[in-house]
């Protein structure tokens, strides 16, 4: 499984990537997607919601299981990706390319602490054992 | 095969080969295989067996006139609580076979050996676990099986529904719990895997635990723990056809059932906003019936949109709507009669 070096990794499997015009895209890992299986049903944050991180902010259902999404970051929404409402199984496809929502950090530094490509390919091994 | 596994009652059992969904269409459409071994087969056996099993089960073994023929049954405690579902076989007039569920076998044995010893103590009650079953399923299941199986399409093919006959070492059933025709196929554990890679080569898609439950949920058939347990009056889990209140022959649990008679029903309910209804989620009815409960929910490949067991008040009928609890949300949802979908058809 690919673990781009260019995104942010959070222990609850989501990845962050900072966009150049400062905001940052949210989706959840291909390791997640693996996890939950076919995916059937997909709720984003409304835009202009402010969260704050660790927020429960989306939800992504598989025919297995409902899985919550967390926000990484505090910021507030500024765009949700509406095209997996009628086609979740994309995020099976393609899980970095399957957005969930976007937000304008309230602290663009806060992305820092976030685990990097390393850091989360050493949470995948050991969560394997 | 490259198989998601996952623990079932204590069992390693594939949740999936690669795609639930795709698993799930082809049984609807082709044929797909299950490895159902982790379910008990139980042979009964002595000239006390049908007089062991009017007492012991539901439904009424003297439906059984014919070597081969099977029933579905439920076995109640003394309350009307559902022990366990299960499947009775009538080989011949002192050899019956029944097969429970895998979650419940330990159970169910130590209350057939006590009931045993009560009603027919020189019965035999032998648990089979040298014996392996398969599942093959579809509409195109009994023509794969005669493929792989020479010579057995003369011995299986005018067995109806709920019917089964030997070849060989195997022991096929025109059984399923998927909607689909098909077979279920008991044979020895020995035999099993090169069976199954018979059937594989012949292309017989593998298919796990996952499809299996959207299988039978589609299908309206009840699992045992979620839709009844020890504590559910069956009439109130959809399972009153499966209960002989007519004929005066006593049966463990009856005079319960007699006694205390459903309050709530078994529904099916087709979700009409977005989301997925699961098991637990809390059902609102309009109409002052009050509260019920989903039993079985998900979401159906077939339909594209979700369903659900409920047990929901008496004066529910089909057509109503409900809301359903999700999260923080209430969803809209319609009662419909259930099964919602069978040999490939929607029904609902």
């Amino acid at each position: 499984m690919s673990i781009p070096n260019d995104l942010k990794y959070t222990k609850s499997h989501e990845w962050v990537r900072l966009e150049d015009d400062g905001t940052a895209t949210i989706g959840i890992t291909p390791h997640a997607q693996e996890l939950l299986g076919d995916m059937v049903f997909v709720e984003t944050p409304a835009v202009g919601r402010q969260l704050k991180q660790g927020d429960e902010c989306a939800v992504v259902e598989s025919v297995k299981a409902a899985a919550d999404v967390y926000a990484p970051i505090t910021g507030e929404v500024t765009a949700a990706n509406q095209e997996l409402a009628s086609a979740p199984e994309k995020i099976n496809q393609d899980a970095y390319a399957a957005w969930l929502f976007r937000l304008k950090p309230a602290n663009t530094a806060d992305l820092e602490k976030l685990l990097d490509s390393a850091g989360y390919q050493k949470l995948l091994e050991s969560e394997d054992h | 095969m490259n198989a998601k596994m996952v623990d079932f009652g204590g069992w390693d059992m594939p949740l999936h080969y690669g795609s639930q969904l795709d698993e799930h269409h082809k049984v609807r459409s082709d044929v797909g295989m299950f490895d159902v071994s982790h379910m008990l087969a139980v042979d009964i056996e002595g000239g006390d067996a049908r007089a062991f099993l009017r007492q012991l089960v539901a439904n009424n073994i003297d439906k059984l006139t014919q070597p081969g023929k099977a029933l579905y049954s439920c076995m109640l405690n003394p309350d009307g609580g559902v022990i366990d579902d299960l499947i009775i076989y009538f080989l011949t007039e002192s050899h019956f076979r029944m097969v429970v569920n895998a979650g419940t076998a330990d159970k169910d044995m130590a209350w057939m050996l006590l009931q045993r010893d009560r009603i027919a103590p020189g019965l035999e009650i032998t648990p089979r676990r040298d014996l392996a079953m398969i599942a093959v399923q579809g509409p195109n299941a009994r023509a794969k099986v005669w493929q792989v199986l020479p010579g057995s399409q003369t011995d299986t093919e005018n067995l109806k529904l709920f019917q089964a006959a030997f070849f060989d070492k195997y022991f096929i059933a025109r059984t399923g719990y998927t909607g689909e025709d098909g077979f279920e196929i008991t044979l020895p554990a020995v035999d099993a895997a090169s069976f199954w890679n018979k059937l594989h080569a012949a292309g017989v898609a593998p298919a796990g635990l996952g499809a299996r439950d959207t299988l039978r949920l589609e299908a309206g058939m009840n699992l045992y723990g979620q839709d009844m347990d020890e504590t559910i009056n069956p009439l109130e889990a959809g399972l009153g056809w499966t209960v002989d209140l007519k004929s005066d022959r006593d049966f463990i649990g009856k005079q319960a059932l007699l006694d205390k008679p459903a309050i709530q029903q078994l529904t099916g309910l087709v979700l009409l906003d977005r989301g997925v209804l699961r098991s637990h989620q809390k059902v609102v009815t309009q109409n002052g019936g009050g509260e019920g409960e989903i039993t079985s929910g998900g979401f159906s490949p077939t339909l594209n949109q979700s369903i659900a067991l409920a047990r929901l008040p008496l004066a529910v009928s089909p057509g109503d709507e409900v809301q359903v609890v999700v999260r923080d949300k209430q969803l809209k949802a319609k009662v419909v009669k259930y099964p919602f979908v069978r040999n490939g058809k929607i029904l609902v």
